[in-house]
């Protein structure tokens, strides 16, 4: 009775009395939604285009990150005295790098694998995160390294929200997050709505075989859209950054992306924000109201165990498409 | 010229169900599995502690995986946590009942973690690929949780690690920090030895047909009577019963002691590499991966010294990652049954030797 | 050749029934109010134009769609929503329209797992095949020798059937079939992609496994000659409708057979 009591109605007592504390819970859990949703978005780009399940998204946001950082450190050391010239040089250099990157996961993995089962292509990208995890640690150090954030004017401080009695804390780069994310996402659904290669996008996504017998080059389609995974990898890693440190540890949290996937459908762009902000909200809800009954740190298994049960009911995902089997 | 079936008739079909019909496969397991003990009689401290205790636990490990997504089809990234469970159960049923045969509670232990195992298999009914992996995560943080947050199962060591104790057979001391090195590979190769040739029984049956049938093609599966939930159900828990009791010898005849970090997910991608590398789908190939990523920081750490050109513990590991992953892709897509396949094809042409056909 | 717990049913009576079946995914009707029955001992063919509605109807009868209108009665039983397994339990087997073989497996292990339903040994005597396990292995292993003779396929028996030309993967598909004795045996376009030599052979072995097997066999087909050839009786679908049922010498008359295959006449 009194188990029943904590579980179903005490939460609910302490919402009640301290709203202050709910609103900034839900607006902590949004904003990690919103860091969730933008590491899905480049899962959900890769996975449209080329039915390829990346599994290194949340490693390219870490790598991404970390690059941007080494390649500033390289050029203090080379005598770019001005930082903000020295950030947006970096900034360059990343992006440049995530293309290569693009270009060098077409050639040495996809290439060979077309046709390939999907989970063939699946497993490869964890090799994928495992060379990449050697290979940033490799050139950058294991240690963890702090965000540029200022050197690219990044808006810092907090502002503060008095509602119900109470006073909510907001991170400026949240809010720069949540509406970079946002301008993200708009300009995505336009590419792939409006465009023609958006469109060869979307055919691709159905059957490589199709799309090549219609004149669809692969190579490209798929370098485009790795491409714009890793800028979104590298959106999300600084806005990541921003908040703490860049550094390998965060391939756990990047794993948290997966969930949010299962539960917004594999190839849906707003599937992927809503449920990104689904995980966040009831992770941060969770913890605090019912992470204290089972001993806390319930953070950790939370997302995946409501993705499990998602799964049961709806595999396809809030906005997936329904798969009729055939033989 | 050794390895000829010329002459080697056979008149039953017992005897060509075995499963090395040929006569000099036999006569070479039985010579590995007498120089294995050989070597356990005679080893040096470090061979056995350092290389081969742990390459046969893993290789354990890798087989139980291999069970489920070689045989399978299933893909699992929650193998450390089911690992897991077999070592925290040993704990448990080592402390509570002191006096019974420890080797004995190594066994039993994978009962729980198969229990575990088929729990968390329950949703690959509906889902396959990718989402039943992201369902095997659920398992592998879930479980990590309860190792860290449910002091009970560590009997709450103020470390929140499990510390193995003594414990004796017929006098001779097996676990704990005092068991010699030879004791606990012996005790080890036996283990491993047998659940080898139980598994490989299974999957050259009934069994492992209809496992291999719902890998192929569950569809037609299903339309010729195998039920697809039984089936899988199965897979994860005998998977998981390997698994576990691979857990447990990892930490009573290897570490002598354990925190959650044990069995992470790191553990769980160890485990599914060398299952890729060795070769999905083969007992053998589950081997062959363990030496191949067990081996790895062991062999970069030595060979560069040997040329003068030590490399720091921390650059030997960057470096391992970076191996570890080129090899998964360069694996798949050059030789997706891996180096089992490999090894098939060298018999192969040691067969016809010294033709090329 | 009978599955265990059924009734006795003489040769010519009905052994499978289709009564009013619709089936449709969402908005798109694939099968509307089809009746129709099987007898045993014939061959029963079904044919029709591309998207008639044919492969759905193998997949009501052997319950991996399951049409939300009508019934389906197999050997005097009705079942509302029968399962794939109890359709392969009650003795129902099937070949596939592409081919549908168990890739990886050996052509030997192909047709053994064909015999997974008939194979009792539990799990502790296959851990040690051992003992009653290693008899039933080699019991079984016995009769598929016998289907692997009768398919003429004995010196491909350890091939990966992956490795196999495409007529080849048919036969050996027909064998898995073949492997679980089934009462009534489901082939989707068995010689669909064949030279006319394999068609020769396949129609052989079907009509051996109905000579031989007394095996009952409803096939759907393109090859129009094939199935006025082999066939007992012809039911005929056009956009998921019955338009007729009879012999094959009624079925090359029909005025409504010939429009739904060469277009009306306006």
């Amino acid at each position: 009775m009194h188990l029943l009591y904590q579980i179903f109605v005490d939460p609910f007592v302490q919402m009640g009395t301290a709203p202050d504390l709910l609103a900034q819970t839900l607006w902590e859990g949004l904003v990690s939604g919103v860091l969730y949703a933008l590491i899905a978005l480049g899962f959900v780009l890769i996975f449209k285009a080329s039915g390829v399940f990346n599994f290194a998204q949340g490693i390219m946001v870490v790598f991404a990150a970390l690059t941007l950082v080494g390649l500033y450190q390289a050029m203090t050391r080379l005598g770019v005295v001005n930082p903000t010239i020295g950030a947006y040089l970096a900034l360059a250099g990343t992006v440049v790098v995530m293309f290569l990157l693009a270009v060098g996961v077409e050639r040495l993995v996809l290439r060979p694998l077309v046709n390939q089962p999907d989970i063939v292509l699946f497993m490869a990208t964890f090799g994928l995160t495992y060379f990449l995890i050697g290979f940033g640690e490799y050139v950058f150090g294991g240690d963890p390294q702090v965000m540029i954030a200022d050197q690219l004017h990044l808006p810092r401080g907090r502002i503060d929200v008095h509602v119900f009695g109470g006073v909510v804390q907001m991170q400026k780069i949240d809010i720069t997050a949540a509406v970079i994310a946002s301008v993200l996402v708009a300009a995505l659904a336009v590419f792939f709505q409006k465009t023609r290669i958006g469109r060869a996008l979307r055919a691709v996504a159905d059957s490589h075989r199709a799309a090549l017998s219609v004149g669809i080059s692969l190579e490209t389609i798929w370098v485009i859209v790795w491409f714009a995974a890793g800028i979104v990898a590298l959106a999300t890693g600084i806005m990541w950054g921003a908040r703490s440190d860049v550094s390998f540890a965060l391939e756990i949290i990047a794993l948290k992306a997966l969930p949010v996937l299962i539960l917004g459908g594999l190839t849906s762009i707003p599937g992927a924000i809503v449920g990104g902000l689904i995980i966040g909200l009831s992770e941060k809800i969770g913890e605090l109201y019912w992470g204290p009954l089972l001993g806390s740190g319930i953070e950790s298994w939370l997302a995946y165990v409501i993705a499990l049960v998602f799964l049961l009911f709806r595999p396809q995902g809030l906005f997936g498409e329904r798969i009729i089997e055939r033989v | 010229m050794l390895y000829r079936e010329v002459g080697q008739f056979k008149t039953s079909y017992t005897s060509d169900q075995a499963i090395f019909p040929i006569l000099q496969d036999r006569l070479g397991i039985v010579a590995i599995v007498i120089a294995a003990y050989l070597i356990g009689l005679t080893g040096g401290d470090f061979l056995l502690n350092a290389v081969l205790i742990p390459f046969l636990i893993f290789s354990l490990a890798a087989i139980g995986l291999n069970l489920l997504t070689g045989y399978t089809g299933l893909l699992s990234l929650g193998t450390g946590a089911f690992m897991g469970v077999g070592a925290y159960a040993c704990y448990k049923l080592t402390t509570y009942f002191p006096n019974v045969n420890i080797l004995l509670w190594v066994v039993v232990s994978g009962f729980f973690a198969s229990i575990v195992g088929a729990l968390f298999g329950l949703p690959s009914l509906r889902i396959k690929g990718f989402y039943l992996a992201v369902a095997t995560l659920a398992a592998q943080f879930f479980l990590e949780w309860c190792f860290i947050r449910i002091p009970w199962l560590f009997n709450y060591n103020e470390s929140g690690a499990i510390e193995v104790p003594q414990r004796e057979i017929f006098g001779i001391i097996v676990t704990g920090p005092r068991a010699s090195a030879q004791t606990r590979y012996l005790v080890v190769l036996t283990i491993v030895a047998a659940l080898t040739w139980l598994a490989s029984n299974l999957v050259h049956g009934r069994i492992g047909r209809m496992w291999m049938a719902v890998r192929d093609m569950d569809i037609a599966a299903e339309l010729m009577g195998i039920r697809l939930l039984p089936t899988k159900l199965l897979a994860f828990a005998v998977s998981s019963y390997v698994c576990g009791v691979a857990g447990a010898l990892l930490v009573f005849l290897w570490y002598g002691g354990a925190e959650s970090t044990v069995f992470d997910i790191n553990q769980s991608f160890q485990i599914l590499f060398m299952v890729i590398i060795g070769g999905l789908g083969s007992i053998i190939g589950s081997y062959f991966g363990a030496a191949v990523i067990y081996m790895m920081p062991i062999v970069l750490r030595a060979v560069p010294g040997w040329f003068g050109l030590p490399l720091q513990p921390a650059t030997v590991e960057h470096l391992t990652f970076m191996v570890v992953g080129a090899l998964i892709i360069v694996f798949l897509i050059a030789e997706p049954h891996g180096l089992a396949r490999l090894w098939q094809i060298a018999k192969q042409k040691l067969r016809v030797w010294p033709f090329p056909y | 050749m009978r599955a265990p717990g059924g009734p006795e049913i003489a040769v010519g009576d009905v052994l499978l029934s289709v009564e009013n079946v619709s089936l449709s995914f969402g908005g798109v009707k694939a099968i509307s109010g089809v009746s129709f029955d099987i007898r045993k001992g014939e061959i029963r063919a079904i044919i029709g134009p591309n998207g008639a509605g044919k492969t759905s109807m193998l997949n009501v009868i052997n319950g991996f769609y399951h049409p939300q209108q009508g019934r389906i009665t197999f050997k005097g039983k009705t079942r509302p929503h029968m399962q794939p397994y109890e359709a392969a339990r009650g003795g129902i087997a099937r070949t596939f329209q592409n081919v549908a073989l168990f890739r990886g497996m050996t052509v030997l292990d192909n047709i053994m797992a064909g015999r997974s339903l008939k194979m009792h040994t539990n799990i502790f005597w296959q851990l040690l095949r051992f003992g009653p396990a290693l008899r039933e292995e080699v019991a079984h292993r016995v009769r598929v020798e016998e289907i692997i003779d009768f398919l003429r396929i004995q010196d491909i028996r350890r091939t990966p059937v992956g490795r196999l030309p495409y007529g080849l993967q048919k036969r050996v598909e027909l064998g898995r079939a073949l492997a679980m004795e089934p009462d009534l045996l489901l082939l989707d376009e068995p010689m669909a992609g064949m030279n006319l030599e394999e068609k020769e052979d396949m129609s052989r072995f079907i009509l051996d496994v109905n000579d031989h097997y007394g095996t009952t066999i409803a096939l759907i087909e393109h090859d129009m000659g094939v199935v006025m050839d082999l066939s007992d009786r012809v039911v005929v679908l056009d956009y998921g409708i019955k338009i007729a049922d009879g012999t094959p010498d009624e079925i090359k008359r029909d005025p409504a057979v010939i429009d739904a295959y060469l277009g009306v006449a306006h």
